[in-house]
């Protein structure tokens, strides 16, 4: 039977604001146990939680970024369940009216593009973090991370492979990352995935019984989870079992999925309007004032691009990776006045030595100034391609600028015809073998000769005049 | 003392007749005699008291005290108060120490008023005759056999036994008014919104509203004056201009328009009570006011509605009571599980947990909508009947509670009647709307009778001028207990 697979995201993004949702505590990541809780934070009695307003700025700004509608009166509401690191013993969450409702977000899966719409994006508080190491045989709590502000972004089950939903997922983590609301570090879950998948015959209409992957943190995962997850549902369904509803976690070690609860232990949660919090009101001052702050987003940077620099849609997509590789781009591209030049060294050498270096675009050692420099030596003929790249290591080692590692290192392309003649003349003299060879037909022998000139040159030589002065010399 | 009304203590600190240490000695004094009977309070820290006055006089004698500063107060134990035992009366939190002030009390502490102490209070504020304490039932200083009313019943006794020259209470449901009814003194809960819920043990957040409880009118609206404000950690706290609410107190009541709403003067209602009640609005009368029937038709779905309510709200504000962090924590237990169902069960009352079943059963899936929001609903319906009232008189009239001081373990045994006290006091905690009662006379057995004044929103000095003319012509609030 042919089988196919239904995902649909959830992903947690931690907001990158100051202090907390409900408290003024610092949101900052690392600190000693406990040491970012307020009175607030670890529920003591008599407390109550106040708005952090920049928290729902985040939200209006996803909310205005994927083209969604605006829940112009939001209420939050409390959900209820027991758990040591849910101090009050309930979570502040958006359950009937989400401030994000609807909205899409483009992906480029190889060639093809899709569009995956969302369901919601709603405001609620995370918990704490419960330790299990250490203490004896007991838990600890830390409630530093207890009220940091998330946005939970729910996706419509519409991407058909863990390739899909891995792209949504880069594509999501790109945007928030880009407009600001979200620090993107996985490792320190500021991005956390659940995926919910399920499998069906092709061409029934009904969907499968799904299963919740919990809390993936990095893109590598996700697609190994899902990839487990529809192996694992097609076999058992092959082999006549049948999918129950449950929540799994993935063990990246085992590289499976195992059950963490059933259906049946689903909590009721209670959920009712926190009478603590009064609506908050979303005006169309306040909506604007935030889309005026809005930078431009990813999709009309890359229609742009296209447009005004004459790269591929891919070239584009790639390029729009972040918001500081665009900005990269688009200043060496402007350095230069070459834009698809610019647009091959990012993506080439620039991309392979950060790559190889496990360094962000923001941490490059080659500005995007130094880069337009250097596109600009090659388009003046200062440079060829090869020499740029050994200026490029001299520009990546820090060895100066563009120019000063041209003289430095004499890196100049040989413009004098006088010079490279001469050594052309003194090459044939001293390869005589070669020079016999060649007019006996072997072409080969030709090649030979070049890569003498180049080397006695230094590689400075133009290889275009090169060939034209051997040609001229043997014919 | 002769005169113990806030005015007077205050000219006599002002003018250095007597030190605010001398003051709370007195009272401390007071309290010990007294309390052991009475129970009124959970606890009292004389050093601190004394710490406390020490520092009002130092405030005296720079020249730089307020209008109350010196005059000592008791505290509800539901507020917060930084270094003290704060239990709310429950075993859940017999051994917390708050480690921060309420709102309240930062007022209180910023006017220079001593605490004497925190006092007694049914458990989370859950009951009306300040039974279901874990520090044990308050006694009623007009007859030690009967109960003082709740939830502020042990603010109620101290002030009516003149342990305190005041105190501070909360009502989500009447457990200022009713206690105050019971014994005989005045209390008033402001408009909801008006005082800081920030530091107060929440019992139900939408219901919740903290205010004072003292002899007189006057001593309410002294006290209104510290209480009230604008607190930015309170989001339902009302950014309003502060009002003096003493400036209205001498207006004569020419002209003044009572409602008199016929759902509160029906069956039920006790011939002593109503006859009290009758003889205060001939009173108000005759100071110049009018009386206008009114109509509050839902109000009589307000105890179902208040239940459904009140319980839900408050089984998920007593969640935070686990066991891991603070309070009380049962001893022995096999597994986390294990450990909350103990704990929880052994903290917490009969009940209190009869109100968390209740409101988790009222909140839970496929009954949320036939209860909670049905009750939302009708709640709507009881404010709508206020507002329509409202066109017609500037303030409504009628009994506090359906009857007099009951006696200890009377109505314990059954919920129901039980909850059947706040009849009367229960409709404008559903509206937000500011409430007060105030002693209108005694019943056959010489207990004392509460009649209520609901106001429209904000309109608390209307209330307390109404109240004060009252005063003015009665002696009803002058009356202590002569056996003590």
């Amino acid at each position: 039977m042919q089988w196919e697979t239904v995902i649909g995201l959830e992903v947690h993004t931690q907001l990158a604001t100051r202090s907390k949702i409900f408290s003024g505590s610092s949101t900052a990541f690392g600190a000693a146990p406990n040491t970012q809780a307020s009175a607030v934070d670890i529920a003591l009695p008599g407390v109550l939680p106040v708005l952090n307003r920049s928290a729902v700025e985040c939200a209006i700004k996803f909310g205005l970024a994927i083209g969604a509608t605006l829940n112009r009166v939001n209420v939050f509401d409390r959900k209820n369940y027991f758990y040591p690191d849910l101090p009050k013993g309930y979570q502040i969450s958006q359950l009937a009216k989400p401030i994000v409702k609807g909205g899409a977000l483009k992906i480029q899966v190889g060639d093809s593009e899709r569009t995956i719409h969302l369901t919601r994006a709603h405001m609620e508080e995370d918990a704490g973090k419960s330790l299990h190491e250490d203490f004896h045989g007991m838990s600890g709590i830390d409630l530093n991370r207890a009220g940091t502000p998330l946005l939970e972004i729910v996706s419509e089950p519409e991407m058909r492979s863990s390739a899909e939903a891995v792209a949504y997922a880069r594509a999501l983590h790109t945007l928030v990352t880009w407009i600001g609301i979200c620090d993107g570090n996985m490792q320190e879950g500021s991005f956390r995935v659940d995926a919910n998948v399920s499998v069906r015959p092709v061409g029934q209409a009904e969907f499968g019984t799904r299963r919740e992957i919990k809390n993936l943190n990095s893109f590598r995962f996700l697609q190994q989870a899902i990839d487990y997850e529809i192996r694992w549902q097609i076999e058992t369904l092959e082999d006549g079992g049948r999918i129950e509803q449950a929540t799994v976690l993935f063990d990246p070690d085992s590289g499976e999925t195992r059950m963490m609860r059933s259906k049946e232990d689903a909590h009721d949660y209670r959920y009712f309007p926190d009478p603590d919090l009064l609506p908050v009101k979303l005006d169309d001052a306040w909506i604007e004032a935030v889309r005026a702050a809005l930078p431009e987003l990813p999709a009309a940077m890359q229609t742009r691009f296209q447009r005004d620099y004459g790269v591929s849609a891919y070239d584009a997509a790639v390029l729009t990776g972040s918001r500081a590789l665009a900005a990269y781009f688009e200043a060496a591209a402007q350095q230069s006045g070459q834009p698809k030049l610019a647009a091959n060294w990012v993506m080439g050498e620039l991309a392979a030595a950060l790559n190889k270096a496990e360094l962000d675009i923001a941490a490059s050692p080659v500005s995007a100034a130094q880069l337009g420099a250097l596109i600009s030596r090659i388009q003046d003929g200062t440079l060829s391609g090869k020499l740029a790249k050994q200026v490029f290591e001299g520009l990546w080692e820090g060895a100066g600028e563009v120019d000063a590692i041209i003289e430095a290192r004499g890196l100049r392309q040989m413009s004098d015809s006088g010079e490279l003649e001469k050594i052309v003349d003194d090459v044939l003299a001293a390869n005589p073998k070669s020079v016999e060879e060649f007019r006996a037909g072997k072409d080969k022998a030709f090649n030979a000769l070049v890569g003498q000139v180049m080397k006695a040159s230094r590689g400075r030589a133009n290889p275009a005049q090169v060939n034209e002065l051997l040609k001229a010399r043997l014919q | 003392m002769s005169d113990t009304s806030l005015s007077a203590l205050a000219a006599q600190l002002a003018g250095k007749q007597v030190s605010s240490r001398e003051l709370a000695q007195t009272y401390l004094d007071r309290i010990a005699a007294l309390n052991p009977s009475l129970n009124a309070f959970i606890t009292v820290d004389a050093d601190k008291t004394l710490a406390e006055a020490a520092a009002a006089d130092a405030l005296i004698a720079a020249g730089k005290n307020g209008p109350l500063t010196g005059v000592p107060i008791a505290h509800k134990d539901i507020f917060c108060t930084d270094g003290w035992l704060t239990t709310c009366g429950s075993k859940m939190l017999h051994n917390f120490v708050a480690p921060y002030d309420a709102h309240v009390i930062q007022r209180f502490k910023a006017a220079g008023m001593p605490s004497l102490g925190k006092t007694n209070m049914d458990e989370f504020a859950m009951g009306s005759s300040n039974e279901t304490s874990y520090f044990g039932a308050v006694k009623n200083p007009w007859d030690p056999a009967r109960v003082p009313g709740g939830s502020s019943g042990g603010a109620a006794a101290c002030v009516a036994a003149r342990m305190a020259p005041a105190a501070t209470g909360t009502d989500t449901g009447g457990s200022i008014r009713q206690p105050a009814a019971f014994t005989g003194i005045t209390g008033l809960k402001p408009t909801y919104g008006l005082v800081s819920r920030y530091g107060m043990i929440a019992f139900a957040s939408s219901l919740d509203q903290a205010g004072p409880m003292a002899p007189s009118a006057e001593d309410c609206a002294l006290l209104l004056n510290v209480m009230t404000g604008f607190d930015p950690n309170d989001s339902t706290s009302l950014d309003r201009e502060k009002e003096d609410y003493t400036r209205d107190l001498d207006q004569p009541l020419a002209g003044l328009r009572v409602g008199l709403p016929k759902e509160f003067f029906a069956e039920g209602l006790n011939h002593d009570v109503a006859t009290a009640v009758d003889a205060a609005i001939a009173e108000l009368k005759r100071l110049g006011a009018t009386t206008v029937g009114i109509s509050l038709a839902n109000s009589k779905l307000a105890i179902p509605v208040y239940y459904v309510l009140a319980p839900a709200e408050a089984s998920s504000n007593l969640s935070r009571f686990d066991g891991v962090r603070y309070g009380y924590r049962a001893p022995d237990y096999a597994s986390l599980d294990d450990m909350y169902c103990k704990t929880r069960a052994q903290g917490f009352g009969a009940e209190v947990k009869r109100r968390i079943l209740i409101g988790a059963y009222v909140l839970s899936h496929g009954y949320y909508d036939a209860y909670y929001l049905q009750a939302q609903k009708i709640r709507r319906l009881i404010a709508d009947d206020f507002g329509a009232a409202f066109e017609a008189c500037d303030v409504i009239l009628g009994p506090t509670a359906p009857g007099t001081a009951f006696k200890l373990g009377e109505k314990s045994g059954d919920p129901v009647e039980m909850y059947l006290n706040d009849l009367y006091t229960i409709p404008a905690n559903l509206a937000g709307l500011p409430g007060m009662s105030l002693p209108c006379g005694f019943d056959s057995q010489g207990l004392p009778i509460g009649l209520q004044l609901v106001g429209n929103y904000f309109s608390e000095a209307k209330m307390l001028n109404v109240a004060h003319q009252y005063q003015r012509a009665t002696d009803w609030h002058t009356r202590v207990p002569t056996h003590l």
